[in-house]
């Protein structure tokens, strides 16, 4: 038995010459391009801009993102269910530019099995991190373009419509290669849905 | 061995709303939290292990051409669950200040001097005791401007993924007996004292080396708790 957790601290400003330093001459391990050369499925883009209670775009955030395989199956041995040779790690870290924006390009995920059995939607968990936050903010992305989602058991636990849609990625149209867009509202208007975890 | 995420256990963690700290006003949400079932998608997690980590990632003072300035320091301890059992083969990673009290960060305007020696940058990955251990200098304190002479104890950030998406954690390690304890608002969001001081390192004269450095050691206690406890064979 331990006494408790450790608590968590905020990253701060001044974590990208360690945990995002494509600037830096530190190396890079990880990145915000998670395919791989073997990796199957449908190729995407994922976009958007972190905002504040102001509205502004906050140029000192990192995101990171945890997802399946386009067969809907995670690199990691809690889910026991046979995985292909495709490398594929389903994490991605990546900063926010001056004005907010990020940007990561991988696989659409496939489902995944939820609670009682029911399917989830493709969905990709996304943690929020900054200097100004205590500790990191769980959000999901959903994609608009999913059918699954109207029996999503996670998406049903936001019965309001226009908070549900802050948990859905719209599809851009006009773009070389699939792209979806998702802005993360820490506050206000606009507000995106976050999760206890 | 499956893991379990009780809620109660993330009490520990500071509210994303703290008054102290200037910068929390505009970036936490105002609508509550939604409660999230722990599904597939939370119980599992990146894992990242030794093929990730180089040795000069683990020593902060070898990354360079020449010795950086300042007091030589060897932090180690052991990355543990909540059932105190060790938490093997998951990544730190670890950023700080130089001895002046300055980051490489092109954003970190302190006067205070570069080390052409000391990024402040590193990486280590827990034995299968789930130990860890690194060197570096011991960090400067540094003003920020949350409010007026406002000065952020010594620290160094941690960042650690463990055996799951619940239990990451991004945090700070602080050194014993620091005088701006009281005036850091980042140190104090964590009103439990308790849980406060396990964000403290202990100065330890076992892992000290004779003529070299310093030691400290910190342990970090992640969420998680044994699913199914084995039960304890009795011979008698
Ligand atoms: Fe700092």
């Amino acid at each position: 038995m331990t006494d408790g957790i450790t608590p968590s601290q905020t990253v701060g400003p001044y974590f990208a010459y360690c945990l995002t330093p494509k600037d830096y001459d530190t190396r890079e391990i990880f990145s915000a391009d998670l395919t791989t050369p073997a990796i199957g499925g449908d190729r995407i883009r994922v976009v958007g801009q972190v905002l504040d209670g102001d509205g502004v775009g906050i140029g000192d955030a990192m995101i990171e993102i945890w997802q399946a395989d386009p067969e809907g199956r995670y690199a990691h041995p809690a889910d026991d269910r046979a995985r292909g040779n495709s490398g594929f790690a389903g994490f991605g870290r990546a900063p926010t530019t001056p004005d907010g924006m990020y940007a990561f390009t991988t696989v659409k995920p496939g489902q995944v099995p939820g609670p009682n059995g029911k399917p989830q939607a493709p969905h990709i968990a996304v943690t929020v991190f900054a200097r100004g936050m205590l500790k990191h903010l769980y959000t999901r992305i959903y994609f608009e373009d999913e059918s699954a989602n109207a029996a999503d058991p996670i998406l049903a636990l936001v019965p309001d419509e226009e908070a549900r849609r802050t948990l859905i990625a719209r599809r851009l149209a006009g773009e070389a290669e699939p792209t979806y867009r998702f802005d993360i509202r820490l506050q206000g208007e606009g507000e995106t849905v976050f999760f206890e975890a | 061995m499956g893991l379990i995420y009780p809620r109660e256990s993330a009490l520990a963690h500071p509210s994303n709303s703290f008054e102290g700290y200037r910068s929390t006003a505009k970036r936490h949400p105002k609508r509550p939290l939604v409660i999230l079932p722990h599904t597939l998608s939370e119980v599992t997690g990146p894992v990242y292990g030794h093929e990730i980590v180089r040795p000069e990632d683990a020593d902060l003072t070898l990354q360079h051409a020449g010795e950086p300035l300042g007091e030589r320091i060897i932090v180690s301890g052991r990355v543990l669950d909540e059932d105190g059992r060790p938490v093997p083969n998951t990544l730190l990673e670890v950023w700080q200040a130089n001895a002046a009290g300055r980051y490489v960060h092109v954003a970190d305007q302190h006067p205070a001097p570069l080390d052409p020696n000391f990024t402040g940058a590193g990486r280590v990955v827990t034995d299968d005791e789930g130990r860890y251990r690194f060197v570096t200098i011991r960090p400067g304190a540094y003003p920020w401007r949350n409010h007026h002479n406002a000065w952020r104890p010594a620290h160094i950030h941690f960042s650690l993924f463990g055996p799951s998406y619940l239990s990451r954690l991004v945090t700070q390690m602080y050194f014993p007996g620091d005088p701006l304890f009281p005036f850091d608002p980042i140190f104090n969001s964590v009103t439990d004292e308790r849980a406060r001081n396990r964000m403290v390192s202990r100065f330890d004269l076992d892992t000290t080396q004779p003529e070299w450095a310093l030691g400290f050691v910190f342990d970090i206690v992640l969420r998680g708790r044994n699913a199914t406890p084995m039960e304890e064979p009795h011979d008698d």
